[in-house]
């Protein structure tokens, strides 16, 4: 393995530390996830107002929060590639961006799920929910710029440049969002979620949910980087069967 | 200041091209017009003028027209492979990319001013004021900026006519939200101070951002 | 005559790697040509030809590897390497719907030449295109467009000229004028590497022959113009080593 990686001693060093610990990691997801769910589904108390449907929020809200993490990987993986040129650091932007866009998809989702009992619309123009549909538009060509490069050096390069520019764009169409929001309010049919007064519990809770879901992180991220490693090469074994 | 004159040389030559070819000149306004039209039927569907709506469509047309404008931009580069012949040139990246940005800057002011006294009349906006021109110039500035960016991007590609877009409207949000909100307020002539205290500096602070970025990263987007 | 220089090459690549996914287009190439000297550069279609031209010519980034230009570090020269270069590609790099006169205009202020308008008369002369310097690209021919892309190489006087199968679509008389236009740029001390398919064009121009052969230069031979004996074997593939 260590033979055809040869591509600097970052990489292989990364490439082994990924191997493993990335087993570990998919253990403790495991264990967490299992107690994670009994505590959102035995333990927490069903909301007074919103009844069960109040339960996604223990989601909901860590993948949305671990979402701008993976983008926030993706940019400084991104810069580091441009910078250092290392295909690890491609890799480690790449996948980040993939879990960032599986989780932000799952934010979206779970959001519309929450709103059609909570608000009474399937979707509103709400600022964070705007927000989230934004990056996710953004992401996702970022995820799909890479396959329109006519060589994978420029698909690298593309994405890193991409993924910079989106992140930095993010706190601007948070605000811009925020200020339009504010001149238009939002039609909200139906009780309006108080998410402010938070019991200890569900509290608690929440912040062991985050932990769980930033584990579920970690795999996912280490089992991507660990499998462009392995088709890059792939690739190397490919071209020296070119030739040789 | 060799930065400076490659600068405008690249961009005066692109405005040059732009009044030769003119097919640009009259497809963009003549696609701006349609865009108008096209909106007037999905969203003036009770008698009379499209009111509220109206600086909404001014920018959608707007942007449309940017979208072209740069992919045509980039297109004349790539005919002749002329993009390598910048690319080779000793100057640097950031002149060739302040250069397109600029043509595409004035090439797209050009197309809004002669819209605008059409939109005038076709979508009833009240009277123009000088701070709606300086609305459309700084937001053309964040439309030429990012848009300049990811047509070099878009044209080094077989789709770029569908890449431009997906890659340019998502990061355009906050123009395209601070250039409505600002045009309908400085047409209603209400409350004008969200336009100085809010939308104007958001222009701003958007332009900064990404003139500072896109030049330093532009060089990364030619990597054969 | 030989050409045994000492001093830096005016064209240097060391190293000089390039993937595509799957593909080894280019795998340690190892480039080297004095002052003064034409080569001529053959290979095989998708032997890395034109990879390689673009290489030198600062267009594409090696993957690995170093290219300098009359002792001028390609990448870390901020341009000054590129000032040094004349590049002729495939396409010819000017704008269709500009007169000649004006591509070259765009270009001298691109390259800062001093004095352009004497410099462009008298390349536009020299490349028989004087009556037609105020007409537009795209109304030229084929062959007439070529010679504008070779004039708009060396416009700025460049110490290298890169040219990419100059030959194709040129006729004979264009072929026979351009290959005295290299004589005389190579007799001022000046510099060329030129890829080609022609046989007649490698025997007739070169001072040294390369081959590019499946991303590696294999041969390097001294050709006919030198009389220094042709297809060195023992020379061979200076990059494998």
């Amino acid at each position: 393995m260590a033979a055809i990686a040869g591509r600097g001693p970052t990489d292989s060093t990364l490439r082994v530390v990924i191997r493993d610990f990335r087993l570990w990691v998919l253990f403790a997801t495991a264990a967490l996830t299992i107690v994670d769910v009994y505590l959102i589904f035995v333990v927490a108390p069903t909301d007074q107002v919103l009844g069960h449907i109040q339960r996604i929020f223990y989601i909901h809200v860590p993948i949305s929060i671990l979402s701008f993490l993976g983008f926030l990987v993706c940019a400084v993986a991104g810069v580091g590639y441009l910078i250092r040129r290392g295909e690890i650091w491609d890799r480690v932007a790449h996948a980040a961006a993939e879990v960032g866009v599986v989780f932000v998809t799952l934010a979206l989702v779970t959001g519309v799920i929450w709103a059609r009992p909570v608000w009474g619309v399937w979707w509103t123009w709400e600022p964070r929910l705007t927000t989230t549909l934004i990056l996710w538009l953004i992401y996702v060509a970022y995820l799909m710029i890479r396959h329109y490069a006519p060589t994978p050096q420029q698909g690298r390069a593309w994405s890193a440049v991409v993924g910079i520019i989106g992140f930095v764009d993010v706190p601007i169409v948070y605000y811009s969002v925020q200020w339009w929001r504010s001149i238009h309010p939002v039609q909200v049919i139906g009780p309006e979620a108080a998410d402010d007064a938070l019991e200890p519990i569900m509290a608690r809770i929440l912040i062991f949910s985050l932990v769980a879901m930033l584990a579920l992180f970690a795999y996912l991220l280490l089992e991507r980087v660990a499998l462009r490693g392995t088709e890059d090469a792939v690739s190397v074994i490919r071209r020296q069967g070119t030739y040789d | 200041m060799r930065l400076l004159s490659a600068t405008f040389a690249i961009a005066w030559k692109d405005v040059r091209l732009e009044f030769r070819s003119r097919d640009t000149i009259v497809s963009a306004l003549i696609f701006g017009l349609i865009v108008v039209v096209v909106f007037n039927f999905g969203l003036n569907r009770a008698p009379g003028s499209l009111g509220p709506a109206a600086p909404g469509l001014l920018w959608v047309a707007y942007a449309f027209v940017g979208v072209l404008a740069m992919n045509r931009a980039f297109a004349r580069e790539l005919e002749q492979g002329a993009l390598d012949g910048l690319l080779a040139a000793p100057v640097s990246r950031d002149a060739v990319f302040l250069g397109k940005m600029l043509g595409t800057l004035a090439f797209m002011v050009l197309i809004e001013a002669i819209l605008l006294p059409v939109f005038a009349v076709m979508l009833d906006l009240p009277a123009l004021s000088p701070v709606l021109g300086l609305i459309i110039l700084l937001a053309t500035i964040g439309f030429a900026t990012v848009g300049t960016f990811f047509a070099a991007i878009a044209a080094q590609t077989r789709s770029r006519e569908i890449l431009l877009p997906v890659l340019f409207f998502p990061v355009i949000v906050p123009v395209i939200i601070a250039a409505v909100e600002a045009t309908a307020l400085a047409l209603q002539g209400g409350p004008m101070l969200p336009i100085w205290t809010r939308w104007l500096p958001l222009l701003v602070v958007f332009d900064a951002v990404f003139l500072v970025i896109c030049p330093w990263i532009f060089g990364f987007v030619f990597e054969g | 005559m030989s050409h045994a220089s000492s001093g830096p090459s005016a064209i240097s690549g060391v190293g000089l790697r390039k993937d595509y996914g799957d593909r080894s287009v280019l795998r340690g190439v190892n480039i080297a040509v004095p002052s003064g000297q034409i080569a001529v550069l053959f290979g095989a279609n998708g032997a890395g030809k034109t990879t390689l031209l673009r290489t030198l010519a600062g267009l594409s980034r090696p993957d690995a590897g170093d290219v300098h230009i009359a002792g001028l570090r390609m990448r870390r020269s901020g341009g000054r390497a590129r000032d040094l270069v004349g590049f002729v590609g495939h396409q010819t790099l000017l704008y269709n719907d500009l007169t000649c006169r004006e591509n070259l205009v765009f270009y001298a202020k691109l390259y800062g030449v001093a004095r352009p308008e004497r410099r462009i008369e008298s390349i536009l002369a020299r490349l028989n295109l004087a009556d037609r310097a105020d007409r537009r690209v795209r109304t030229l021919s084929h062959g007439m467009q070529k010679r504008l892309s070779v004039a708009r190489a060396i416009l700025h006087e460049p110490a290298v000229l890169l040219l990419d199968e100059p030959e194709s679509g040129l006729d004979t008389d264009s072929v026979a004028s351009l290959g005295e236009l290299l004589q005389d740029w190579s007799s001022s001390g000046k510099t060329a590497l030129l890829t080609t398919h022609s046989s007649e064009i490698g025997q007739a121009w070169a001072d040294r022959v390369l081959t590019l052969n499946r991303g590696r230069l294999v041969e390097q031979t001294h050709a006919h113009r030198d009389g220094v004996g042709a297809n060195d074997a023992s020379n061979a593939d200076p990059a494998s080593g």
